[in-house]
């Protein structure tokens, strides 16, 4: 391979990887923006979202082998695969969020923050206990076809992903910006009580945000299980970490500062893995985060001080 | 009271509590349709905590609040937008990051959307044609005079009965104070009633048609703005004042 091959290469599979973590990353910026509640438990939601689409797979007769399908059967069985974890994901975080939350609004410091760890605790937990602790094959049936430039590979599997991600993202700034529910949630993160005064009911966007990012967790999660094959209990935290690291990379509350920032990291991730050892891939990001943390403590796209006067 | 106008909105008896902090004492008010009023008083009276128990963001510990002969102290603030009250903020709080229309659209957000929408928006254009010029931009960049403008087209975007104010002409250019009167006044022509809590007390008594006196938390003083600036306490302790800020 010659190095530009593998540049290319590298910078296909970072935008995979980036996509994913663009997806995730994006539940933890929506729910920041309009609550400034940063919320762990997003960490094994994703986690869940796996292991979801790994059962509605298995359903399917998808399961540990490789069983490879093609055209319509295949679509088939990755729209509803999706389309189930992305609505039992969605349901999952309104669900953590009217039982777990709701009951701290209004409370002052970092009770409810403590409280999303509780319960990322509590989900990875029973994931545990009820489905064990051991890694579980996640089946892929996308056959492996690949577009070839030069001995750089481009895999269906990976346009998929960018099809799908750009579809997802594209949606949910297209919600934001124009639906009149998104105007609500905008609303309610620049000025919660105007937004209120004008008559949004602030649950309502609450849940709608809990229920946007969750699902857009769950979709990564059914990603990470086909990119990685495997999933087990403990995958929320180091993919989560690094998507909470793309958020507030990007500025956190910021929409596009999250894709971005997600794209970022699974980049750096790639390149690191080639150029330098993946060992040392957490160890660039986070500096990275450090870096520009230190030169732009709002991150790339943030802002400061949230004007309010 | 109201001078044999309907009655748009009254407070009976009403007490509100932050804690253990009486700040509204037994407050009664009675705004007739058609009127303007305005509340007068010092730092810390209660002006404000009567404009968030008007618009239920604070609750009443008891007493009553009657909008078009309806108690609405229990419901949620959405309803009463909904019912036809309508805020201008302290401070204005525009959404600094959306444009000017979407603030106008976020005014209206518990309407339906249909062919009023644009009646109502042609309104507000036509009382400020600067908004309509800067309709695309973000409401943040805008001067504090046209960020006013857009606060006030926002309320009218709700299409209420009642606005409530307060402090419109807080940082704003003697200019800009002028114009917001003169439109204050040409929205009450149109029938809207007008609830304004105003430091300038010149201005607001010279606009308004009743005024309400407060002082920690209780009603002091209330009668036609034309007594209230005769009033001798009035004079001393709200009209001196400005006089003398204004010098």
């Amino acid at each position: 391979m010659s190095s530009f091959d593998l540049l290319l290469q590298q910078f296909v599979n970072g935008l995979s990887l980036g996509a994913m973590y663009a997806l995730l990353a994006l539940g933890f910026t929506i729910v920041y923006g309009i609550m400034e509640l940063i919320n762990f438990s997003h960490f094994n939601v994703f986690m869940i979202g796996s292991f979801v689409a790994m059962g509605v797979l298995s359903l399917f007769g998808l399961s540990g082998q490789t069983v490879l399908l093609h055209g319509f059967p295949l679509v088939g069985v990755l729209v509803v695969t999706l389309a189930v974890t992305m609505i039992a994901c969605g349901m999952l975080g309104v669900g953590i969020e009217r039982l777990a939350l709701r009951p701290l609004r209004g409370v002052q410091g970092p009770m409810a923050m403590i409280t999303t760890i509780g319960v990322s605790y509590v989900l990875s937990n029973v994931v545990m206990l009820t489905m064990g602790a051991n890694t579980k094959n996640f089946p892929n049936p996308i056959p492996s076809v690949a577009l070839h430039i030069g001995t750089a590979q481009i895999t269906v599997f990976q346009f998929i992903i960018w099809a799908l991600s750009a579809v997802l993202m594209g949606g949910l700034y297209f919600f934001v910006q124009r639906s009149k529910l998104g105007k609500a949630m905008r609303a309610t993160a620049q000025d919660p009580d105007a937004a209120l005064m004008m008559g949004v009911d602030v649950n309502r966007v609450i849940m709608t945000a809990f229920f946007l990012g969750s699902a857009l967790a769950g979709a990564a999660g059914f990603i990470f299980g086909l990119y990685y094959n495997f999933t087990n209990f403990g995958i929320g935290f180091t993919a989560g970490l690094r998507a909470f690291t793309a958020a507030v990379l990007g500025g956190i509350g910021n929409i596009p500062g999250a894709m971005i920032g997600g794209l970022l990291i699974g980049l750096i991730e790639a390149m690191a893995g080639q150029y330098i050892g993946a060992k040392w891939a957490d160890v660039i990001i986070f500096s990275l985060l450090v870096l520009v943390l230190v030169c732009r403590p709002a991150g790339l796209l943030g802002r400061l001080a949230p004007t309010k006067s | 009271m109201a001078g044999g106008l309907p009655l748009m909105l009254e407070f009976r008896n009403v007490n509100t509590y932050y804690g253990d902090l009486h700040v509204l004492k037994n407050v009664n008010y009675n705004l007739g349709a058609g009127e303007i009023i305005c509340l007068l008083g010092g730092n810390a009276c209660g002006k404000s905590t009567t404009m968030k128990t008007i618009m239920g963001i604070v609750r009443p510990t008891s007493g009553e609040v009657i909008f078009e002969g309806e108690r609405i102290d229990r419901l949620p603030t959405a309803e009463r937008v909904k019912r036809g009250i309508a805020p201008v903020l302290e401070a204005r709080r525009l959404f600094p990051r959306m444009t000017v229309f979407e603030n106008l659209e976020m005014g209206a957000f518990t309407r339906k959307r249909g062919a009023d929408f644009d009646q109502d928006l042609e309104r507000v254009y036509s009382l400020f044609p600067r908004v309509k010029e800067r309709r695309d931009q973000m409401a943040g960049t805008l001067s504090g005079g046209e960020q006013q403008m857009v606060a006030i087209g926002r309320a009218l975007m709700a299409r209420p009965k009642l606005i409530c104010m307060d402090e419109p002409s807080m940082g704003l250019s003697p200019l800009f104070v002028e114009q917001t009167f003169d439109i204050i006044q040409q929205i009450n022509r149109q029938g809207v009633t007008i609830f304004m809590v105003e430091q300038n007390a010149a201005m607001a008594l010279s606009i308004a048609h009743r005024a309400y006196v407060l002082q920690t938390g209780q009603v002091v003083l209330e009668g036609p703005a034309s007594e209230m600036r005769e009033n001798e306490h009035v004079r001393d302790a709200y009209l001196g004042e400005m006089q003398v800020a204004a010098a």
